[in-house]
């Protein structure tokens, strides 16, 4: 408790810090829900279920509730390398009531290519006024990897002809911090596998900081919200697992929560989609799921405003926030058996690693013994 | 004199568009280039992967039209292993699709597109309570345009002008003498723009519903779906038929109204009356009725003669990288193109903003190809499936665009412009929605008799295997291309809309529909090109969509360097 209680002041500080900078567009947080119908009451709760979620003692909901009123203090600038526009879908289709996306117009956002009025040379003068204007300041959000191959040649973006690279490096410098926001930007991504005909990069391999990796193809609006208003809160990063995904959201495997583990443990396998098993909602492992090597929190908070997710939906998990899930993942709809993972082949990469290597030879060992306890009707 | 202007980014689109044209001393359009300046190589990386993990990877083609790249991918390998789905699966797909639509349109109309309609600034000086009647010209029930709710709009938004910080809104084209609406009707369209993110959500989850997730939904698979816990529950249908009516009202009560209204405001601005150049058009069949029927016509219209309309020959697709940055020699099928990439970066000049490096019309200056179908350029995308349709008489098409040209007064040739290419889109979404729930309906009936979702595809990994896939995405007509070898990919292609038309200049000198449509436009302010930005968003451009396309035979992927000033 120490610890929460140091993190409390430390966050107590940070917001009376934020509070003597100046409101960005003039109209408190409590005015906006008003119009939107949103109570003070639906907003302790919600700034409850964030702390919850965030895996932090309930004392801290006030913090939650007086960053996101403070949340407009903090420029973002979110950049789009190469990429699919998929993460910026996820985060405006984020939950009913419209609390979270409010949160996000709330902060200041000044440059976002999918959603920004300006286009052109105009929309490059806003993106240079605000790094100039806010360097130290910024949160820097990136969806999409970097081409590095050819000088970075794959991408180039307005007017003056910048290479995605050069962007980055760029922008990288005056941020306060960055996030990568889904699979492309944190690993890589699809273009990142093999053959990686442009060489694209996570942003972490070109930029020289920390950057917090929100895995996810996409990561769920909550993932990143999430992320945002931790910063807002400390002004520093959340717990980091060993690639740097922050660990409320990251910290447990899909297989640890999922709604058909016990179907697991009973060695009730779907055998073939479609079939009396995939019927009554048996696992998925034996069609390819990989919620055994998979760290995310998709089986409790869902997509779409708790709507479903894959497993749900009789798919398994494909993996998608582990690195290099398109190549050390694939095939998506076998099973990866005792395969390890991660650097296999290299030499002692990192001791986590090894870890995840044998969890990978823990949970085949597993499904061995739970495919011999036959289901109970047999 | 003529004056080069650059537009990069292209912004309120998926992707990473560039556009330049030269005006002469009127401000008049004479040339345009049209540039994607970003390219991935998807299927290179699709080579050597089995078949059954194809429609994940291509999927990540687009997250926007997220569903129709995973759908073409999986559908194409079906063709070529001849797997024929169970009629639970295809009636599934389809309605996934109608989801798709009724998401992908409206966040299109409002969030990419309006605000190249509604001028935001002016909404500040608009009187609510006259809003508030004006609304009821365009519909007996407008949802989101109450005097209270259009005040409470204006209010936030002063907030934002006030202190002199727009964020998202900033540095736009206010002002520009081409925006129509009244300060009343641009209050209007920004209660609408408000109130559709709310509804867009609720879209996003009827796709979620059937699909795991969205954007990437996960439950297709070759053979068949995978949901088929959710398509035997009667809460989860009847949760998607909820979520289905919500959205549907808000299409007829703002979408429909909204257009219509633009159509009085906008009937007599030339910048939004040109724009359809390439007058030929192309559409496939898609989205399943009961009984094997289509919603929507495959079919071809050359030079806009609707009466020739004549059904689409795949063998007569071919693309052209002559101004693209590949090597090939001459136009190539897509079973058999092969590609190299080419880089010639750009050309420095005098531009409008000074001087700059800018692309180099008569060599190679996009990674967008050009697909042409018998040599000549089409329009793909709403406004040509529905020509199509109604050239072939297709009831429900021809009902519901007489009953818009009637609404608003407008000859059938109105359909020839920006306008009219931005109108087809919400018919189209009024006509998926409407038709969808007899998709739905056909499901029901068939899932008493028949459970299966999924038939086991057989692959021999002896055996070669050639197939291709042609749906109609929310952009337009995608075909999907592919071989397999020793039970693996052996090419892939993906011949999008967006490459249709966005392409470049082809070898017979030949602009695709983006070039074409800018030629003779008069900007109000070269520096401020709205109108241009205008009619590129009428087509709804998706370029990470576009600039993939590759195959891939064991070819080296050149070598270069990138020159932004082509010294």
């Amino acid at each position: 408790m120490d610890t929460h209680a140091a993190l409390y002041r430390q966050g107590q500080a940070r917001l009376d810090m934020l509070r003597q900078l100046k409101s960005r567009d003039g109209q408190s947080l409590t005015s906006k829900m008003k119009e939107h119908g949103i109570t003070r009451r639906d907003f302790m709760k919600w700034s409850a279920s964030v702390t919850a979620m965030l895996a932090l003692p309930l004392p801290f909901s006030t913090l939650v509730a007086e960053a996101a009123e403070l949340a407009d203090r903090v420029p973002l600038i979110w950049l789009h390398m190469a990429e699919c526009t998929g993460c910026s879908e996820s985060l405006i289709r984020t939950d009913t009531p419209n609390l979270d996306s409010l949160i996000f117009d709330h902060v200041s956002l000044e440059y976002h290519e999918t959603l920004m009025a300006a286009a052109g040379w105009q929309a490059e003068e806003n993106l240079e006024h605000a790094m100039e204007a806010y360097k130290g300041q910024y949160l820097l959000a990136v969806e999409g990897a970097v081409p590095t191959a050819n000088n970075g040649a794959y991408l180039t973006v307005g007017c003056k002809g910048h290479t995605g690279l050069e962007i980055i490096k760029h922008a990288a410098e005056g941020a306060a911090a960055i996030i990568s926001v889904g699979t492309c930007a944190a690993f890589g991504g699809v273009q990142a596998a093999s053959p990686n005909p442009t060489g694209a990069k996570g942003i972490h391999e070109v930029v020289d900081k920390t950057v917090i990796n929100l895995g996810g193809c996409p990561p769920s609006e909550k993932n990143i919200v999430g992320t945002l208003m931790y910063f807002i809160m400390f002004g520093k990063l959340p717990a980091l697992d060993m690639f740097n995904r922050p660990k409320w959201a990251y910290g447990a495997r899909v297989h640890d929560n999922c709604e058909r583990r016990g179907r697991f443990d009973a060695g009730e396998f779907v055998e073939e989609f479609g079939d009396q098993g995939a019927k009554e909602g048996y696992c998925l492992y034996k069609v390819g799921c990989k919620g055994p090597y998979t760290y995310n929190n998709c089986p409790t908070e869902r997509f779409n405003h708790h709507t479903s997710w894959p497993v749900l939906a009789g798919h398994g998990c494909m993996g998608c926030s582990e690195p290099n899930f398109w190549d050390d993942m694939a095939d998506f709809e076998k099973p990866l058996g005792r395969q390890l993972l991660h650097g296999i082949d290299a030499t002692a990469d990192t001791v986590g690693a090894v870890i995840l290597g044998a969890t990978a030879v823990g949970i085949g060992a597993h499904a061995v013994t739970s495919i011999f306890a036959k289901p109970l009707e047999e | 004199m003529s004056k080069r202007v650059v537009i990069d980014p292209i912004t309120r689109i998926e992707g990473h568009l560039r556009v330049e044209v030269e005006v002469d001393e009127n401000n008049v359009i004479n040339k345009a280039w049209s540039s994607s300046t970003l390219w991935r190589g998807i299927e290179v990386i699709l080579k050597g992967r089995t078949p059954m993990d194809v429609g994940l990877i291509v999927q990540r083609i687009c997250g926007v039209c997220t569903y129709s790249h995973y759908r073409a991918g999986i559908e194409a390998v079906e063709n070529a292993l001849g797997t024929e789905i169970p009629l639970n699966a295809k009636y599934l797909r389809s309605l996934m699709q109608t989801s798709l639509y009724m998401h992908d349109h409206i966040v299109h109309f409002y969030h990419l597109h309006g605000l190249d309609w509604v001028d935001v600034v002016s909404a500040l000086s608009a009187d609510p309570a006259a809003a508030a009647q004006e609304a009821l010209k365009y519909t007996a029930n407008p949802i989101s345009a109450g005097e209270g709710e259009l005040r409470a709009v204006q209010e936030r938004i002063k907030g934002f002008v006030e202190t002199g910080k727009l964020g998202p809104f900033a540095n736009a084209y206010w002002g520009n003498g081409t925006y129509k609406f009244t300060p009343e009707q641009n209050l209007i369209a920004l209660s609408h723009y408000l109130k559709a993110l709310e509804v867009q959500r609720v879209a996003a989850e009827m796709l979620a519903i059937f699909g795991g997730k969205s954007p990437h939904p996960q439950s297709l698979v070759v053979g068949g779906v995978t949901s088929v816990r959710d398509m035997l529950s009667p809460a989860r249908l009847q949760e998607w038929k909820q979520k289905h009516a919500i959205v549907t009202d808000f299409i007829h009560r703002a979408y429909k109204a909204d257009i219509v209204m633009a159509a009085a405001a906008f009937g007599g601005e030339p910048s939004v009356l040109g724009g359809v150049n390439v007058k030929n058009f192309m559409a496939t069949n898609d989205f399943v009725l009961a009984d094997g029927q289509y919603m929507f016509d495959q079919g071809v219209i050359m030079n806009g003669d609707l009466a020739g309309v004549t059904d689409i020959n795949p063998d007569l697709i071919k693309e052209d990288v002559t101004h693209a940055w590949y090597k090939a020699d001459g136009a190539q099928h897509p079973y058999d193109g092969t590609t190299v990439p080419d880089y010639t970066g750009f050309v420095e000049r005098d531009t409008v903003y000074g001087k700059l490096p800018t692309l180099d019309g008569d060599g190679k200056y996009s990674w967008v190809k050009s697909p042409r179908y018998d040599d000549e350029p089409m329009e793909v995308g709403p406004l040509a499936s529905l020509l199509v349709s109604y050239a072939k008489g297709n009831k429900v098409v021809v009902d519901s665009v007489n009953g818009l040209l009637e609404a608003t007064g407008l000859p059938i040739g109105a359909l020839f412009t920006t306008l009219g290419r931005t109108a087809a889109r919400m018919l189209q979404t009024v006509i998926v929605a409407e038709e969808g729930l007899k998709t739905f309906d056909a499901m029901l009936v068939n899932m008493q008799s028949d459970e299966s979702t999924y038939v086991k595809p057989v692959m021999d990994s002896s055996q070669e295997y050639v197939g291709h896939s042609m749906i109609e995405a929310p952009r337009g007509m995608l075909s999907h291309w592919i071989r397999i070898k020793g039970g693996l990919v052996e090419n892939y292609q993906a011949v999008v809309p967006t490459t249709w038309n966005a392409g470049p200049v082809d070898a017979n000198g030949k602009m695709g529909p983006y070039e074409a449509s800018l030629i003779g436009l008069k900007l109000e302010d070269p520096t401020k090109p709205l109108e241009v930005i205008r009619i590129i968003h009428s087509f709804d451009p998706c370029m990470a969509c576009s600039v993939h396309v590759m195959d891939f035979k064991g070819q080296e992927l050149g070598e270069f360097r990138i020159d932004p000033n082509g010294q």
